[in-house]
């Protein structure tokens, strides 16, 4: 089935923000808010107020990632430390607590930042093609309100785009 | 009297249009400064040569002077690193949006801080192809590093700090790397294209963006602190009189922060030249971090004095009489100015007049890190020349090759910080069109309505947007 992809771009966030708000009023039958991505040169503070809270899950990759990165930092220092265990110690421990806790410290951390990094190379879906309606102009300074459609709804989609003073229009058909 | 930290009518075009600009065409003196630092460096590398051949010998480095000058720059070069991350995490955390046109620069000059302060402990092991020694690998002789040491906690400490910076850098620097992908020609655009990872703007993007960034924020903070606290557990874990002091993991973090907004104001005062920033890195922005460096040097003067009182009530008879060689022992003229450039001299800060005097900033900044550069000779060297035992006690002057090499780590520096200003965009573009767009949106309504409902909006099918043009 062929999916349709149409792109407005618009000047300004009032009018993108004004067109969505359109969609998530149900003005056309068939497509709802969930179809809209909205590209923008900047990220604009209050677009969960118009999309909706799509969530990251970016903090469980960074709190999973230093835990792991404390338990094998502590684990790999200690495993390493007890490889000494047939020498004599002079009374001081094998597995000396205060500096594993500072290069566990440093462990939890530094995993914690590659899990997250990680996590958003992989929530933010990069290192992806780019998608064939990507435009220049959004990284300069227009606003643009992508959806996927049906072929009924394209025409309607583009009447509000032009209702709300759409600078330019882009479609791209996939089959 | 430029009052704002930034115009907010300049169109987002022109913001791209400045900052990719810089990138291809900067002012003669940038070149001439590039051309400085080569030289720098080929001093360094003659005399590191010598050395290599010869021993360590040439460098004056003998007992008890195992350290001296190369570890001393080596904890001022990791004092420097930590104003950039940690001032931008700080400052992103708490919103102040004046860090947007400077932070770019500071988290890079954060990287190659570290990249330079790294060469210093292999230069003075001496047996340069040993270094590997200190790495926690699998050894088939079963033999580990000593994770008891500081040393090695040094390692773990600035190879993570490292990690962490370069990837906080080039995280927040991927919307930017996908203007200058669908801008470059060549070669810049092939490697734009790559670096940018297929960024598109998208909302999803965005939202784990802004994820990303906070999430290491908050690692970065605590992170920034425990390296330069590590870097002073190798004094203050040793029983050296003048270094086995308590403050000094916070006077080591307070010196770095210190140092670091010195190094700060000097880059911006360059870049600003450099590149014609006028309208990015601005008077009122260079004024805040003037204040922010003037309460930092007063937490760092206070932890000075506090480590002085403490001795002195210590009771501790060789750590006294060390604390009084150094006021006025043979190190003394040297003592003395650091405590002018670090307590003195950063009250030129606290004048408006001065603050917004670039030549004056110039001068004063560089004076600031004199002395924190100073600051950490004085830690050094005066406790090796004079520690427990009389025999022991031996005054050492640096040697040409010691000084060619420290000499030439500032060429190191300033090379791999110039190259990157002209490869990457040193202004954050799409976080200045934010602090834009929010000043315009929360500071002046009235702007933004006629900016926005002006006569002649865009209409479907006109040309290019005019978003943020002047009405």
């Amino acid at each position: 089935m062929k999916r349709y992809y149409v792109m407005g771009l618009f000047s300004n966030f009032e009018e993108a923000f004004a067109t969505i708000h359109d969609i998530r009023e149900h003005t056309i039958p068939g497509v709802s808010v969930d179809d809209v991505t909205l590209k923008s040169p900047i990220e604009h503070p209050e677009i969960e107020e118009i999309l909706g809270d799509r969530g990251s899950p970016i903090p469980k990759f960074s709190l999973y990632g230093a835990i792991f990165g404390a338990i094998f930092g502590f684990l790999f220092l200690a495993s390493a430390q007890a490889t000494f265990l047939v020498q004599p110690q002079g009374g001081k421990p094998v597995i000396a607590l205060p500096s594993n806790i500072v290069l566990s410290y440093e462990m939890m951390i530094l995993f914690g930042v590659l899990s997250t990094v990680v996590g958003f190379m992989i929530s933010a879906r990069l290192m992806t093609k780019r998608h064939p309606l990507y435009s220049e102009k959004v990284s300069l300074d227009q606003v643009g309100v992508m959806l996927e459609l049906d072929e009924k709804n394209v025409n309607p989609v583009k009447e509000l785009f032009k209702k709300h003073k759409v600078v330019e229009i882009r479609e791209e058909v996939s089959q | 009297m430029q009052t704002k930290d930034i115009n907010e009518n300049i169109a987002w075009a022109k913001i791209n249009k400045d900052v990719l600009r810089s990138m291809e065409n900067p002012r003669m003196g940038y070149w001439v400064a590039l051309a400085a630092c080569v030289a720098m460096i080929a001093c360094a590398v003659v005399a590191e040569i010598y050395q290599y051949q010869v021993g360590m010998g040439p460098a004056n480095l003998n007992w008890p002077h195992m350290w001296d000058l190369y570890i001393a720059t080596f904890v001022f070069w990791i004092g420097m690193s930590h104003s950039g991350t940690l001032l931008s995490a700080i400052l992103h955390i708490i919103q102040a949006d004046w860090r947007k046109p400077i932070y770019r620069f500071a988290e890079a000059m954060t990287l190659f801080s570290l990249m330079t302060a790294g060469l210093f402990p292999i230069i003075h092991l001496g047996r340069v192809w040993n270094m590997y020694w200190v790495l926690p690998y699998v050894s088939d002789r079963g033999i580990w590093p000593n994770f008891r040491s500081p040393l090695v906690w040094d390692a773990f400490a600035i190879t993570t700090y490292m990690t962490s910076s370069a990837l906080f850098l080039f995280i927040g620097m991927i919307p930017d790397l996908a203007i200058c992908r669908d801008n470059a020609r060549g070669w810049r655009q092939k490697l734009y294209t790559v670096l940018s990872l297929g960024w598109q703007g998208d909302d999803r993007q965005w939202r784990n963006f802004r994820r990303i960034y906070l999430m290491m924020a908050c690692f970065l903070i605590p992170l920034a602190v425990s390296v330069h606290s590590i870097v002073s557990a190798d004094f203050a874990m040793s029983i050296m009189p003048g270094w086995h002091i308590t403050s000094f993991p916070p006077y080591f973090v307070a010196g770095a922060l210190y140092s670091g907004c010195a190094a700060i104001i000097t880059l911006f005062i360059i870049l600003r030249y450099f590149f014609r920033f006028d309208e990015y890195m601005t008077i009122p922005i260079l004024e805040k971090t003037c204040k922010l460096t003037f309460a930092i040097a007063m937490v760092w003067s206070y932890l000075t004095l506090i480590e002085f009182a403490s001795v002195w009530y210590g009771h501790d008879a060789v750590a006294k009489e060390a604390l009084v060689e150094r006021f006025v022992g043979p190190y003394s003229p040297f003592f003395w100015l650091m405590l002018f450039c670090g307590i003195i001299v950063p009250f030129a800060l606290a004048f408006e007049k001065l603050r917004r005097h670039l030549p004056t900033m110039f001068v004063v900044s560089l004076l600031l890190n004199l002395g924190m550069w100073l600051e950490r000779w004085m830690i050094v060297t005066p406790t090796l020349a004079m520690s427990y035992y009389p025999f022991a006690w031996d005054i050492m002057w640096p040697s040409m090759v010691q000084w060619a090499i420290v000499f030439g780590s500032f060429g190191w520096f300033g090379l791999l910080f110039l190259i990157f200003v002209k490869v990457f965009p040193s202004v954050s573009m799409y976080e200045v069109k934010e602090m834009v767009f929010h000043r315009r949106h929360y500071h002046s309504e009235e702007i933004a309505t006629k900016l926005h409902r002006r006569e002649g909006d865009p209409q479907p099918g006109d040309g290019p947007s005019t978003e943020g043009v002047r009405s």
